[in-house]
C-alpha cells in the first residue's frame, strides 16, 4: 500500500500534465471540447464518488449541477454579484442543498433512494420551470459577455478567452481530482468501500452508515454544483434542458464507461462518450443508434467500464 | 451522409470572372506563394455550417428545414453560388440540446471552419450556442422565431432574419381578433418561456383594443393529457386563444373537442400546434371553422403567385402542403421558409460586402445590419419583410386562416405595419 | 363551473390516469418483482407497441376496429420478439446483473428510439379509437373510450393476477421471485422462466400502448414518461407486489387529477412529485412491500 503513493501521484499528475501540455499541440476544435470535458468530468467525478465507492445509485444528480448553473446564472445576471463571488456562493448551497437532499433521500436505500433522488431531482426540474419570470423556463438565461469579465486580484479575467478557460477548467479538474484521491485514499474511504461492499458489516463494526453515506451526498453534490457553475460562467449558459433527466443520467453513463470506483474512469468516460458522440454525428444521422451500442457491448465484454478493466487485468494499485 | 457538398452545376460558374478576380488578386499580391492562396480563395466553396435538430424533440421540424436548406442550397448554385463561389452545406446534428448545440457551434468554427452558421429552430438551442457563436466570433443566423434575437439577450454576430419573432406575430394579430372574434379572451399555453411570450405580448396587445385576457391557463411541458383543465375556461369566454407545442398537441384539440361538442367559444390556435400534422387528422375535425396564425399558408389557395408555386415545387411540396412524393408527410411550412430566406439573406449579404473569407466577418455582419427591405419574390416567397438592423430582426406579414374540410384558407394578411414594436436593444453599437 | 361536476370531471380524468399508470406499469412489475432488474427499456417497447399498432391500424383503413384487433395480436407478439432477442443476446450474457441490465437497457432505449425515429420518422401518429362515442354530461362531454381503456385495464389485471395466483406458471413465477437459489434447487429452470416473465412483460406493456395509443398518439420519443411514471408506481406499491402497484396507481392517478383542480398546473406537478418522494422517504419499502431485509 505504501509503495502506491508515488506511483498513484504519479499517474495523476502525468494526466493533469499532459493536459496541460495539450493546449500547446491541440488544435482549436480539440482544446475547446476538452475545456468542456474536463468541465463535464468534475460532475462526473462528483458522481462517482457516490455511486462507484460508496455504492449510492442516484438518479437525481442534475438537481446539483443545476443548483450550479442556476446560482452562477441568476446571482450575476439579476442580482449582480462577480463571477468570483457566485462561484463560492454555489458551491455553499451547493453544499447545502446536498446536505438537506441527502438527509432525507438517505431514509430509503437501493432502488428507493434512486426514485427519491430522481422525483426530488423532478421537483428540481419543475421549480426552475415553475419561477419562469426569473429563470426564462426551457429558453433559459444568457450571461453577457460584460459579466464575465471582471477584475480579481488586480488582473482582468476574460472567460470569453478560449486559454483561460481551458486551464481554469483543468486547475477545476486537479482540485477535484486532489480531494477524490484524498478522500479515496484515507481511511475515510475504506470506509464509504466497505459500505458499498456489506452495508449490514460496516453497521456491525460500529460505523455511523448513514452519517459516512451523507458526506458522500454531500461531497458528491457540491462537486456536481461547482461543476455546473463552472459550466454556466464558461459557456455562458443555464437553461432547464440541463436540469432534466438526461442529464442526470449521463454522469451515470460517463462513470460506467470509463470505470466506476477508479479516480480517473470518469474522466475517461467523459472523454470517450463525448468523442463518440460527436464522431457519430459527424458522419450518420443516426448517431444515439453509436451511443445505444456502445453502451451495450460495453457490459458485454467490458462490465468494469475502461479503467476498472485496467485495473482487473494489469495494473491492481490504480485508485 | 451528414456532410453535403452541393457544387454547382458547370455552367455556374463564370471562368471569365474567376479569372478576372484571380487577375485582381494577383497583382495586389504579387508574391507568387499568395497566388496560389488567391485562387484557392475564390473558387472554393463557401461553407455554411447548419445546426439541424435531427434527433430529440424538435425532429419532426429539423427534417423539414434540412430539406428546403438543401433545396435552396442546390438553387444558390445553379444560379452561381454566392459571388461566383459555390456554397457547401455542413450540416450537423445538435439532438435539439443546448449544450450538445453549443459543441456543434464550436465544431463548426474551429473545425470545419465555416463561414457562417445558420438554420437554428428551438429557442433553447438559440441561447445556447448564441453566446458559444458571439465569443468564437461566427456570425449566426437562426431561424426559430423566439423573440430573443429582437430582445437584446444575444450578440452582434446572431441575426434572425429570415423569419418574423413571436412578439411581432401576436402584436399584429390582435386587432383582428378583437374586431372579429370577441373580447374575452382565453389563453391556454406552455408553461415555459415561449408560451410567456405569447401570454406578456398578446394581453398587452389585446388590452390595447379593449379586449381582456378573463383567463391563463398555462400547461406544464410533461403533460400528455389536458381535459382536467377545462373546467377553468370561464364561462364568458368568447375566444379560446391556443398555441401548444410538442407531439401531444393532437390530444389537446381531440379533448377539447370531447369536453365542448358543437357549443364553444371562438377558436384561435398558433400553427406551432399543428405543423406536421394534418388537418384532416383523426380528432381535429372539432378545429373545422376555427381560425389558425399561419406565417405563410400551408394551403396554396386558388390563384398562387408564382413565386409561391416556385418554391413550392423546388422544395418538393405541393399545394396543400404536403410533401410530393409521400402526401402523409405534411410539412412544417409557416417556419421552414425561413431557411431558405435566410440562406438568400446571406447571399445578398456577403454579395454586398464582398466577402472572401474569415477576414471579412466584420464586414459581413455589418452588411446583414445595414439591409432594410427584403423584397417579395422567389428569393422571399413568403412576402415582403423589413428588416431592423439594430435589433437584427425582420418583419413580416402574418395570415390568418380558417379551416374548412380539412383546408385552411386565409381570410386576413396583416400588414408589416401592424406587427411592428418599439426597439429594445440596438447591437450595432456591441464591438464587432 | 361549480364543484360537483368539477369533482366529477377530475374523478373521471383520476380513474384514466389510473388505468393508464397500472397498464403500464403492470409489465414493469412483473419484471422488477421476478427478475429484480430494472428495465429502462420499458418506456420504448410501450412505444414500439404503439408504433406497431399505428402501423397496422394504417395498413387496414377499412375500420378502426380491424386495425385495432389485427394490433392487439400484432403488437405484443413484435414487442415480445424484441425483448425475447433482448434477453438471450444481452440480459442472459451478463448473468441480469442489476447494474449491468440498467447500462444495457438503457443502450437499448438509445437504439430502439433512433430505429423507431429512422423507420417510422419524428412526426406524432394519431390513431383513431376502435370506436368514438362522446358521452354528454349536462356541463361537458366525456370521450367514451377513455372509460372503456380503464374497464379494460381492469380485465388485463384480473387475467394476469388470475395467472399468478391461479395457475402452476404463476406458482413457478412466484417461487423464483421467492429465492432463486432455491427455485434452480427444486429444478426449475430459471433461466425460461426469465425468459417468459421479460417476454410476457413486454407483451403486456405493448398491449397497453395499443389500449391507450388512440388517446394519445405514437411518437418516437413517447416512452421516457410512462417508464418514470410506472417506476414510480412499481416502488411506491412495493418490490413484486402486483397488488401494490394497482393501489400505488390509484392512489397516484387520483392525487394528481385532484391536486390540479386546487393549484396551478406546473406547481401541482412540483406537490405531486415531493409527495410521491417523501411517501418513500417515510416509507421506503413502499406500501406492500416487505421492509427491507
Amino acid at each position: 500500500m505504501k509503495g502506491d503513493g508515488a506511483r498513484i501521484a504519479l499517474l495523476h499528475g502525468a494526466v493533469l500534465a499532459l493536459l496541460f501540455l495539450a493546449q500547446f499541440v491541440a488544435g482549436d476544435y480539440v482544446q475547446l471540447s476538452l475545456t468542456r470535458i474536463m468541465v463535464l468530468a468534475i460532475y462526473a467525478m462528483g458522481y462517482n464518488l457516490l455511486y462507484g465507492y460508496t455504492g449510492l445509485l442516484s438518479l437525481g444528480h442534475a438537481m446539483f449541477f443545476a443548483t450550479g448553473l442556476y446560482v452562477a446564472a441568476i446571482g450575476t445576471t439579476r442580482i449582480g454579484l462577480g463571477v468570483p463571488e457566485v462561484f463560492l456562493l454555489a458551491i455553499a448551497i451547493g453544499a447545502l442543498v446536498s446536505l438537506a437532499i441527502g438527509g432525507l433521500a438517505l431514509r430509503a436505500s437501493g432502488v428507493a433512494f434512486m426514485i427519491v433522488t430522481l422525483m426530488f431531482s423532478q421537483a428540481a426540474f419543475l421549480t426552475i420551470l415553475y419561477f419562469g419570470e426569473y429563470t426564462r423556463g426551457d429558453e433559459g438565461i444568457v450571461i453577457a459577455d460584460s459579466i464575465r469579465r471582471f477584475g480579481f486580484l488586480g488582473m482582468t479575467v476574460d472567460l470569453a478567452s478560449a486559454t483561460l478557460r481551458y486551464n481554469l477548467a483543468l486547475a477545476l479538474l486537479a482540485i477535484a481530482m486532489g480531494v477524490c484521491l484524498a478522500i479515496v485514499r484515507s481511511p475515510l474511504g475504506h470506509v464509504l468501500i466497505a459500505i458499498r461492499e456489506n452495508e449490514s458489516r460496516a453497521t456491525m463494526l460500529g460505523y455511523d452508515v448513514t452519517r459516512y453515506k451523507l458526506f458522500a451526498v454531500v461531497v458528491s453534490g457540491t462537486l456536481s454544483a461547482t461543476a455546473g457553475a463552472a459550466y454556466a460562467l464558461m459557456f455562458a449558459y443555464a437553461g432547464s434542458t440541463l436540469a432534466s433527466i438526461q442529464y442526470s443520467i449521463h454522469p451515470l453513463l460517463w462513470t460506467l464507461l470509463g470505470g466506476a470506483a477508479t479516480v480517473l474512469g470518469p474522466l475517461a468516460g467523459t472523454a470517450v462518450m463525448y468523442a463518440v458522440v460527436d464522431i457519430a454525428s459527424g458522419f450518420t444521422t443516426a448517431n444515439l443508434l453509436a451511443v445505444g451500442v456502445v453502451l451495450i457491448l460495453l457490459v458485454l465484454f467490458f462490465r468494469k467500464g475502461l479503467l476498472g478493466t485496467v485495473r482487473q487485468r494489469w495494473l491492481p494499485w490504480l485508485p | 451522409m451528414t456532410d453535403k457538398l452541393i457544387l454547382p452545376k458547370k455552367k455556374g460558374l463564370n471562368r471569365r470572372t474567376v479569372l478576372k478576380t484571380m487577375g485582381m488578386a494577383g497583382s495586389a499580391m504579387a508574391a507568387p506563394g499568395f497566388v496560389r492562396y488567391a485562387q484557392a480563395a475564390s473558387s472554393s466553396p463557401i461553407k455554411i455550417g447548419f445546426q439541424v435538430h435531427r434527433t430529440g424533440i424538435g425532429a419532426a421540424y429539423g427534417h423539414w428545414y434540412e430539406r428546403v436548406t438543401t433545396a435552396a442550397a442546390a438553387l444558390i448554385n445553379e444560379q452561381g453560388g454566392i459571388g461566383g463561389r459555390p456554397i457547401e452545406i455542413v450540416a450537423e446534428d445538435d439532438g435539439t440540446d443546448p449544450g450538445r448545440g453549443a459543441q456543434v457551434v464550436e465544431k463548426f468554427a474551429t473545425q470545419y471552419q465555416v463561414d457562417v452558421a445558420f438554420g437554428t429552430l428551438f429557442s433553447h438551442v438559440v441561447m445556447g450556442s448564441a453566446p458559444r457563436a458571439g465569443e468564437l466570433k461566427l456570425p449566426y443566423y437562426v431561424v426559430s422565431e423566439g423573440y430573443h434575437v429582437a430582445s437584446g439577450k444575444l450578440n452582434r454576430y446572431t441575426f434572425q432574419p429570415g423569419i418574423t419573432d413571436v412578439k411581432s406575430q401576436v402584436i399584429s394579430l390582435a386587432p383582428w381578433i378583437s374586431k372579429n372574434l370577441g373580447k374575452k379572451v382565453t389563453m391556454i399555453y406552455p408553461d415555459f418561456a415561449f408560451g410567456y411570450d405569447h401570454r406578456d405580448y398578446f394581453s398587452a396587445a389585446i388590452k390595447g383594443q379593449g379586449g381582456e385576457v378573463v383567463q391563463l391557463i398555462p400547461i406544464p411541458p410533461t403533460e400528455s393529457s389536458f381535459t382536467r383543465y377545462f373546467p377553468q375556461i370561464p364561462a364568458g369566454t368568447e375566444v379560446i386563444y391556443h398555441v401548444m407545442v410538442g407531439p401531444a398537441v393532437l390530444t389537446f384539440v381531440k379533448e377539447l373537442g370531447e369536453y365542448f361538442g358543437s357549443q364553444h367559444p371562438a377558436l384561435f390556435g398558433f400553427i406551432d400546434s399543428l405543423e406536421a400534422v394534418d388537418f384532416k387528422s383523426p380528432g381535429l375535425e372539432f378545429l373545422d371553422g376555427s381560425y389558425l396564425w399561419e406565417a405563410y399558408p400551408r394551403f396554396a389557395g386558388a390563384s398562387p403567385k408564382p413565386h409561391d408555386t416556385f418554391y413550392r415545387q423546388k422544395v418538393g411540396v405541393d399545394a396543400y402542403g404536403a410533401s410530393t412524393s409521400d402526401p402523409a408527410d405534411i410539412s412544417t411550412f409557416s417556419h421552414m421558409f425561413g431557411c431558405w430566406e435566410t440562406l438568400y439573406v446571406i447571399k445578398a449579404a456577403m454579395e454586398a460586402a464582398g466577402y472572401q473569407g474569415a477576414a471579412d466577418k466584420g464586414k459581413l455582419i455589418e452588411a446583414t445590419e445595414a439591409m432594410t427591405k427584403l423584397a417579395e419574390g422567389n428569393e422571399h416567397p413568403q412576402g415582403e419583410k423589413l428588416f431592423n438592423g439594430k435589433i437584427h430582426q425582420s418583419f413580416g406579414h402574418q395570415n390568418i386562416t380558417r379551416i374548412k374540410s380539412g383546408v385552411a384558407d386565409v381570410v386576413y394578411r396583416t400588414s408589416i405595419e401592424e406587427g411592428l414594436y418599439e426597439p429594445e436593444a440596438d447591437y450595432t453599437k456591441m464591438a464587432l | 363551473m361549480s364543484f360537483f361536476p368539477h369533482l366529477l370531471l377530475a374523478v373521471l380524468e383520476g380513474a384514466v390516469a389510473a388505468a393508464t399508470l397500472a397498464l403500464t406499469a403492470l409489465g414493469l412489475s412483473l419484471v422488477f418483482g421476478v427478475m429484480r432488474v430494472v428495465n429502462v427499456a420499458h418506456g420504448e417497447f410501450y412505444m414500439l407497441g404503439a408504433m406497431v399498432a399505428w402501423w397496422l391500424s394504417q395498413l387496414v383503413p377499412a375500420h378502426p376496429l380491424l386495425g385495432f384487433l389485427l394490433a392487439l395480436i400484432g403488437a405484443p407478439l413484435a414487442v415480445g420478439a424484441v425483448a425475447f432477442a433482448t434477453e438471450r443476446l444481452v440480459l442472459r450474457r451478463i448473468g441480469y446483473d442489476p447494474e449491468a441490465t440498467i447500462v444495457a437497457t438503457i443502450g437499448l432505449m438509445f437504439l430502439i428510439q433512433q430505429l423507431a425515429l429512422s423507420v417510422f420518422g419524428a412526426d406524432a401518429k394519431p390513431v383513431n379509437a376502435p370506436f368514438t362515442y362522446r358521452i354528454v354530461f349536462p356541463w361537458f362531454g366525456y370521450s367514451g373510450y377513455k372509460l372503456f381503456v380503464v374497464a379494460a385495464s381492469a380485465v388485463l389485471l384480473l387475467c394476469v393476477w388470475w395467472v399468478m395466483s391461479r395457475t402452476r406458471f404463476g406458482l413457478i413465477m412466484r417461487v423464483t421471485q421467492f429465492d432463486r437459489e432455491t427455485a434452480t434447487a427444486f429444478g426449475i429452470p430459471v433461466g425460461r422462466v426469465y425468459s417468459a416473465v421479460f417476454v410476457a412483460g413486454a407483451a403486456i406493456v405493448a398491449i397497453a400502448a395499443v389500449l391507450l395509443v388512440p388517446i394519445q398518439q405514437a411518437h418516437y420519443l413517447m416512452g421516457l414518461d410512462p417508464l418514470l411514471m410506472s417506476f414510480i408506481v412499481v416502488i411506491i406499491g412495493g418490490l413484486g407486489s402486483l397488488k401494490g402497484s394497482v393501489i400505488a396507481a390509484l392512489a397516484i392517478g387520483l392525487l394528481g387529477g385532484i391536486v390540479s383542480v386546487f393549484f396551478s398546473p406546473t406547481f401541482a406537478a412540483i406537490i405531486a412529485t415531493l409527495l410521491v418522494a417523501f411517501i418513500l422517504v417515510i416509507r421506503p419499502q413502499g406500501f406492500f412491500g416487505a421492509p427491507a431485509r
